[in-house]
């Protein structure tokens, strides 16, 4: 298994320089042109002294030598020396001081970090986002195992139903459509996620609450919807094999043969599903944060890419690819260890 | 002669009587056949495939039934509500020549919603074809042939850890200027959105029909064609193609289903096509902003997708059953 482990480790390094090569190329091939904003009354050659300030001068192979290095060396020190200066948990060690003041990702936007800026929309994105995921995973397990439990149930004819709406209903019209019947016409919960909201007491508790209500239901729903769909597959998988037989027969509880054998053993490839769909966490809210104006990663690249700032974008692009090969690699060692059938070697 | 010729029969009768059927045997069925009456029985599946129909036909012949222009701009007959309003509401502004109301510059919303749906339409179908062709022809290559299969899967896993939906944003906002440019504002973006859509879109199918094909190259059948000297050409078209249309079908219904979420999705978040030449998902976006006063403007394109990617998701729940030699006949 650890073998396994570090050929796929290995295995992904190749893979993920190839796919930035690619985000560098289609980025490089737009016919955008970041001084467009710049007024007309600035004469060419101070346009041209600007462009090559922004380091667009150089060749291509330059620019993205340059920004690998900045990628994969300079930042990963600023953050070495952030968790051992500010973070809670090694604040402790001694202060590394690897950064010495080299040039990082900027952002032709605002001039500063480009991973400055993504560490503050973080945690609104994993607020908001990786709730609706908790939350659609806490609803899809009882009713994916209740549902094969008792099959072609109402109750299961109901469930597949709903899941098909989950899946058919795009996430810009469940948004809408949830934004019009609870904030419009009920007027319960605000229809806008306030960023600068601080939970202090009980109080401002209850508005975060409030406000996360909506965009958390449109998201879970489509998590619901699927990973139902998976774990009602997988129980049924399960349900009709020879140690269910065995468990029964020697006189086990339903409950115990159920929440204990058959439950244990579906939620192996469930577990996998789960993994797969985290990185959607991080990058795949675009839609519903736009909606709901969360001001998120999914936001920020989209504001990214209107204002032409490519480091951002391509930068942002590739923390989601990071991300998508990281929880391949996760799923597909989680699936080996908790499978002892699965071999990979 | 005869004679002898008459007693050789039935020697033959009654040596081969026990192997003969009593009764004359079952009419022969095509396998098409059992395929429809298993469908038959997958009411959502009968349902949904219904109603793709009936949409597909509204958008194609609708303009020439409804001949309302959906650009025709109708200032004064402006923010009419559709005609269902003046059940609860007599005082709306409503007319009878525009039985859905009319939008903020008068446009007839009836007439744009089917010209939103051909556009989308027109994209779901021809990215959907688009992303089918290239997925089967890579999942054939690398399933048959096996020199290819390594390269053609690790393409295959590369495009699978892409961050699909970023990427179409980067692109669709980065070519949109000289794909305009070279082929005019609307078909430079139906190009650059099915285009995306279809090289984004291909893999499951590769993966799946590389699946198939792997397990069907060793069977019988293709050790007889490759024994007479078919040529693998010869051998994939008549022999392993056939063989893999169910899946393909399969495949063929989510492709659809995706193809117009992501345009919708596109067109939502303002990346889509032209603001004058509408589809469902630019309808809906555009109605955002008044859909407190005018929430039909909101609900109409957006149920219309909705049904469609639904009924499009039963019909291939039905499909899959319907083709599954398995599943078919209990």
């Amino acid at each position: 298994m650890l073998t396994y482990t570090i050929r796929r480790l290995v295995l992904s390094i190749p893979t993920l320089l190839f796919i930035s090569i690619v985000i560098f190329l289609l980025l490089q091939l737009a016919p955008g042109d970041p001084m467009a904003q710049v007024p007309l009354t600035v004469p060419p050659e101070v346009k041209q002294q600007m462009r090559e300030a922004l380091g667009l001068g150089a060749p291509i192979h330059v620019q993205y030598w340059k920004w690998l290095v900045q990628f994969f060396w300079i930042e990963p020190q600023v953050f070495v020396d952030w968790l051992t200066r500010d973070s809670f948990f090694f604040g402790w060690l001694p202060d590394t001081n690897l950064y010495t003041g080299q040039l990082r990702v900027i952002s032709w936007q605002t001039r500063s970090p480009v991973m400055d800026i993504v560490v503050q929309r973080l945690p609104q994105t994993l607020w908001v986002v990786g709730m609706s995921y908790i939350v659609g995973i806490l609803i899809a397990l009882p009713i994916g195992i209740y549902s094969a439990y008792r099959q072609y149930s109402l109750f299961d004819q109901a469930g597949t139903f709903v899941s098909m709406i989950g899946f058919s209903i795009p996430p810009f019209f469940s948004g809408v459509l949830v934004i019009v019947i609870f904030s419009v016409n009920l007027g319960w919960f605000p229809s806008i996620y306030d960023t600068t909201h601080v939970v202090t007491d009980w109080a401002s508790f209850k508005v975060q609450l409030n406000q996360m209500i909506l965009p958390v239901m449109v998201l879970a729903l489509q998590t619901t919807a699927q990973i139902s769909r998976f774990m009602r597959a997988s129980m049924l998988d399960n349900l009709n094999q020879d140690y269910v037989r065995t468990a029964r027969a020697k006189g086990l509880k339903e409950s115990v043969v159920v929440l204990v054998h058959v439950l244990r053993n579906s939620m192996i490839p469930i577990i996998t599903v789960i993994a797969l769909g985290i990185p959607s966490i991080f990058g795949g809210a675009i839609i519903t944060e736009t909606l709901f104006k969360v001001n998120g990663i999914g936001q920020l690249l989209l504001t990214a890419l209107f204002a032409n700032d490519l480091p951002m974008v391509m930068t942002l692009t590739f923390i989601f690819a990071v991300l998508i090969v990281l929880f391949n690699l996760i799923a597909d060692v989680l699936y080996g260890i908790l499978d002892p059938r699965i071999r990979y070697d | 002669m005869t004679d002898q010729n008459v007693n050789a029969a039935a020697a033959e009768v009654e040596l081969y009587g026990a192997l003969k059927d009593k009764e004359p045997p079952k009419e022969p069925r095509s396998q098409w056949r059992d395929v429809w009456d298993q469908f038959r029985k997958h009411k959502g599946a009968l349902i949904g495939g219904g109603f793709l129909l009936f949409i597909t036909l509204a958008v194609l012949i609708g303009p020439l039934i409804w001949t309302v222009d959906a650009k025709q701009l109708d200032i004064r007959n402006k923010d009419m509500r559709p005609l269902y309003t003046l059940l609860w509401d007599s005082t709306a502004r409503t007319s009878w020549e525009k039985p859905l109301g009319s939008d903020n510059l008068g446009r007839d919303i009836l007439a744009t919603l089917i010209a939103g749906g051909r556009a989308s339409m027109a994209v779901g179908w021809t990215a959907m074809i688009l992303a089918l062709s290239i997925g089967t022809a890579i999942g054939v290559c690398a399933g048959y042939f096996r020199r290819l299969d390594g390269p053609l899967m690790r393409l295959t896993d590369l495009f699978l850890s892409l961050p699909i939906l970023p990427l179409l944003l980067v692109a669709v906002t980065l070519f949109r200027q000289p794909l305009r440019a070279n082929f005019g504002p609307e078909t430079g973006m139906f190009i650059l959105i099915v285009g995306v859509i279809g090289i984004t879109s291909w893999m499951q199918t590769a993966r799946i029909v590389r699946g198939e094909i792997l397990a069907l190259k060793e069977r019988e059948f293709i050790l007889a064609a490759r024994s007479i000297g078919t040529t693998p050409f010869k051998i994939i078209r008549r022999h392993l193609l056939p063989n893999v249309v169910s899946p393909i079908m399969v495949s063929a219904t989510l492709g659809l289903a995706t193809a117009i979420i992501t345009e919708s999705a596109l067109s939502f978040l303002g990346v889509g096509f032209p603001s004058d030449f509408p589809t469902w998902g630019k309808l809906l976006s555009d109605a955002v902003p008044r859909m407190e006063e005018f929430p039909e403007r909101v609900m109409l394109p957006g149920i219309l997708i909705s049904l469609t990617v639904l009924s499009v998701n039963y019909l291939g729940d039905g499909l899959r059953d319907a083709l599954d030699p398995r599943i078919r006949g209990r």
